[in-house]
């Protein structure tokens, strides 16, 4: 059984309230950093521990927070993104709504860190009720000496914010999130300049997701070094996975980084195997934006070896036989789901979710979704499959934010791995409309060349 | 501050610009086929450009410092130079497949209604496709439709026509004192909007028609009245009584009737400098009112690019021939037909740009 840092004690009777998390030993890091470290010190644990971030891009943490700015008499700000819209990921929901304390704790290390004064927790707009959870750990937090002035007298003042966000899954691109939290229009910036130089009202800001805050406390209290020693190669500490689709037990995992993506299907630790019997067919391990994976290339790698649940191996391959960790959002996919209807439900998302600012994202999503709903509904052409390859591949690399390539990565590892059905689709019109084409040779052993 | 200069290379062709400036500026610099084109950026307006991603170039080599290449195309418009750059525009085919990806994107939710948008003749986009755009389409779903609307009684926006450059906001926001419009909605499915349909009032709003590069914003005492081909642009100015506007305009004139007024645009299609050194923006009231030639002060024809349609008239250095007809008629020769009152026959009230996909003679019998 692999170890939890984040999600030990979340389900400890009424660990909601401060009094609980603190008898559980809450807030300890809060103590040993402020009363016995430095900021650089607490950096320096961070880059020692080798945390990645967890909403997606998987940068370095501790080296993201070196690149700050620090201009003399400038504040600056830490942003804590919650906006949590990937289809697939909901990780960060569970971890605010059962264990707000270890956020709020992880927040107040990593201000003191950053030298923020106002920290700003930015949230999906769907996740109202979290709101109220989060404002309540807050004000216990303040009450109790640990926000406010000069916190455990160290002369560090710091309050935290939470705002609301209004439904739009690009509020999460970093830059965007800014502009919404100044009040403006979502819509993302061009970079350069990076937050670290100009960000929250033009002011250094460091922009990360929750569960990498919130893994700031055991990386405080255990020591950087330790917290490296969990987990494998780059792929250190543990990490939060939701798991959903077809399987016996959906819902959010604590994993070290060290188990086979095989043991995180079928064992009755994590997802218990695929639900009523069936076959797995493929899946999309890190959230709606990367490339979904047939059965066969997402238990072993290209070379035959097996997959782990890490950002090195499930990225083994590159695009062209890999995926990606992403934000762990885990979907699994058996015998009877269709590659197609998944591949047309995701563009509608993407075409509804782009902020409309750069031309390829903004008319290419569109067009996306289009060829998709036809090939979907029996009206596809043979010529549409090489469109829509053209067509993700002009929006891939050529956008403001990765909005776009995250709009086309599922297009394009869709029809690379599972052409066969898309031309299945094509072919068949009508039968395509009257049954799936199921498994096919998705899960088939891939022959591997002997190497000399 | 003594001027630093950085040396950059683009197409092979090597310039020294100021630190700071931008790729495309200093392609523009070079002129000619090397620049790239540009549908958003607008060197007047803070903070535009990025967008439209048609000025997309290939960075070869970084710098002197730092020669890697830049993993991927990059906004030519926001993207400034280095000291020893190599810049690829025009002779590289991963920027001309981009660039092509581009134009098609923008054109295929375009009306293509060119044969009955005011802005023919000097649209970007026009000349963009022509340009860099391939024959026919891939396209073959509705095209996106709006409704027209009518911000006040000057100006027309036609968002159906509108790439979402947001010129005209950022127009309305720097030039203005306040902002009524903006975007709503994202995606595909923006628009530039009111929000509540009302006027925009501002004196200064008039120049949101001039930043437009397509026919989305037109002005409406200039609807329909002439193709800006027939219409010979000429210099002009008044002693405008509002203190921010330059007073400096071009007017298009067809015999001695002033059709339209317009800002003074330069090579790029952008609003020049004034002689006071400042953006020749202009006011409503210079722009919207004052069609009469004796309004104005006229200093000749303006210069227009022989490329340009709008060069076909030939005015320029021309000599007007004699009228010879009232001489040898003792009277002036009267007009058979009066060719610019509108015919009943092609319905005028259907709305063309309601109709989804090619017209039929359905759509003129309802
Ligand atoms: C379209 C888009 C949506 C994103 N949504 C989220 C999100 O909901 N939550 C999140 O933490 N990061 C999201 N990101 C990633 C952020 O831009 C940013 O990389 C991240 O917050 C950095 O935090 P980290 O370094 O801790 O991962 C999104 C990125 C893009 C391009
Ligand atoms: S890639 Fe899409 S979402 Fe990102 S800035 Fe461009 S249009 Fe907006
Ligand atoms: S209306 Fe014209 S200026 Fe405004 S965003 Fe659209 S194309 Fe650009
Ligand atoms: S001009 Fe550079 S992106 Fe539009």
């Amino acid at each position: 059984m692999g170890r939890k840092l984040l999600l030990e004690k979340a389900h400890v009777e009424g660990i909601r309230t401060y009094d609980v998390y603190r008898r559980e030993g809450g807030y300890r890091s809060v103590e040993k950093a402020l009363k016995t470290m430095s900021p650089d010190a607490i950096v320096e644990e961070v880059k020692k521990s080798g945390l990645r971030g967890r909403g997606g891009a998987g940068f370095p943490a501790g080296m993201k927070w070196s690149f700050i700015a620090k201009p003399e008499g400038v504040p600056r700000h830490l942003v804590c993104n919650a906006d949590e819209s990937e289809p697939g990921t909901f990780k960060d929901r569970y971890l605010m709504e059962f264990i707000p304390h270890l956020l709020i704790e992880g927040l107040i290390v990593s201000s003191f860190a950053l030298g923020s004064n106002d920290t700003y927790i930015y949230i999906r707009g769907e996740y109202a009720w979290i709101v109220d959870i989060l404002e309540q750990a807050i004000t216990e937090a303040k009450n109790n000496g640990w926000l406010g002035k000069n916190i455990l007298g160290s002369g560090f003042d710091c309050n935290i914010h939470v705002q609301r966000g209004a439904g739009a899954y690009i509020c999460g691109e970093e830059t965007a999130l800014i502009e919404s939290l100044e009040g403006k229009r979502g819509n993302p910036r061009i970079k350069p300049p990076f937050p670290a130089i100009k960000g929250l009202w033009g002011r250094p800001t460091v922009v990360n997701n929750v569960e990498t805050l919130a893994a700031v406390v055991p990386i405080i209290n255990e020591g950087g070094e330790e917290y490296a020693k969990i987990g494998v190669g780059k792929s250190t500490g543990t990490k939060l996975i939701s798991a959903c689709g077809n399987i016996n037990k959906p819902g959010v995992y604590e994993i070290d980084m060290t188990i086979s993506v095989e043991e995180f299907i079928y064992s009755d630790e994590y997802c218990g195997g695929i639900a009523n019997g069936k076959r797995l067919k493929a899946c999309i391990p890190g959230g709606s934006s990367v490339p979904i994976l047939p059965a066969n290339l997402l238990l072993k790698t290209a070379k035959g070896e097996t997959r782990y649940m890490n950002y090195e191996s499930l990225s083994d391959g590159g695009f062209a036989t890999g995926s990606m960790m992403g934000s762990g959002g885990f979907i699994v996919f058996d015998e009877d789901q269709c590659v197609v209807k998944n591949t047309y439900t995701l563009a509608r998302f993407y075409r509804h979710e782009s902020c409309g600012q750069c031309s390829p994202c903004r008319e290419g999503t569109g067009w996306m979704e289009k060829i998709l709903w036809n090939i979907e509904t029996g009206k596809g052409k043979s010529s549409d499959i090489d469109l829509l390859w053209d067509i993700q591949r002009r929006i891939e690399g050529n956008t403001i934010c990765p909005l776009g390539d995250a709009a086309a990565w599922p297009v394009a590892a869709a029809i690379r791995h599972f052409r066969d059905e898309f031309e299945w689709h094509v072919a068949n019109p009508q039968e395509s409309q009257l049954r799936n084409f199921g498994l096919a040779h998705y899960a088939d052993d891939i022959h591997v060349p002997a190497t000399v | 501050m003594s001027e630093q200069l950085f040396k950059v290379t683009i197409d092979n062709i090597t310039i020294e610009v100021p630190a700071g400036t931008t790729i495309l500026n200093a392609a523009r610099k070079i002129g000619g086929d090397v620049t790239p084109p540009a549908m958003c950026y607008y060197s007047k307006l803070e903070g535009s450009g990025g967008k439209c991603r048609t000025c997309l170039v290939e960075v070869s080599k970084g710098s002197e410092k730092d020669p890697r290449p830049m993993p991927k195309l990059v906004a030519s418009c926001r993207t400034t130079v280095m000291d020893g750059m190599e810049v690829k525009s025009a002779t590289s085919p991963k920027v001309l497949d981009a660039r092509a990806g581009v134009v098609e994107m923008l054109l295929i939710n375009h009306p293509l209604d060119c044969p009955i948008c005011d802005q023919a003749g000097e649209c970007h986009l026009q000349d963009l496709s022509y340009e860099h755009g391939k024959n026919g389409t891939r396209y073959e779903f509705q095209r996106r439709t709006f409704h027209k609307v009518d911000l006040g009684d000057k100006i027309q926006l036609h968002m159906t026509r509108c790439i979402l450059c947001y010129r005209c906001v950022f127009t309305a926001d720097q030039l203005t004192e306040t902002r009524e419009h903006g975007v709503l909605d994202r995606g595909d499915h923006a628009q530039i909007a009111t929000f509540i349909q009302k006027n925009l009032q501002n004196d200064f709003i008039g120049n949101v028609i001039d930043v437009c590069p397509v026919g989305a914003l037109t002005d409406k005492t200039f609807r329909f009245k002439n193709r800006v081909w027939f219409t010979k642009p000429v210099d002009a100015h008044r002693n405008c009584s509002n203190p921010k506007c330059c007073g400096e305009v071009q007017l298009w004139m067809r015999g001695d009737e002033v059709f339209r007024v317009t800002a003074r645009k330069d090579e790029w299609g952008e609003v020049k400098e004034a002689s006071n050194g400042k953006t020749g923006w202009i006011c409503n009231e210079c722009r919207f009112d004052k069609k009469h030639t004796n309004d104005w002060v006229i200093e000749g024809p303006s210069h227009v690019n022989r490329h340009s349609v709008i060069s076909q008239g030939h005015y320029e250095h021309l000599e007007k021939p004699q009228e010879f007809l009232p001489e040898l008629m003792h009277r002036q020769p009267r007009l058979l037909m009066d060719i610019h009152s509108a015919s009943e026959v092609n319905k005028p009230d259907i709305e063309l740009s309601e109709i989804k996909g090619p017209a039929h003679s359905t759509d003129f019998n309802k």
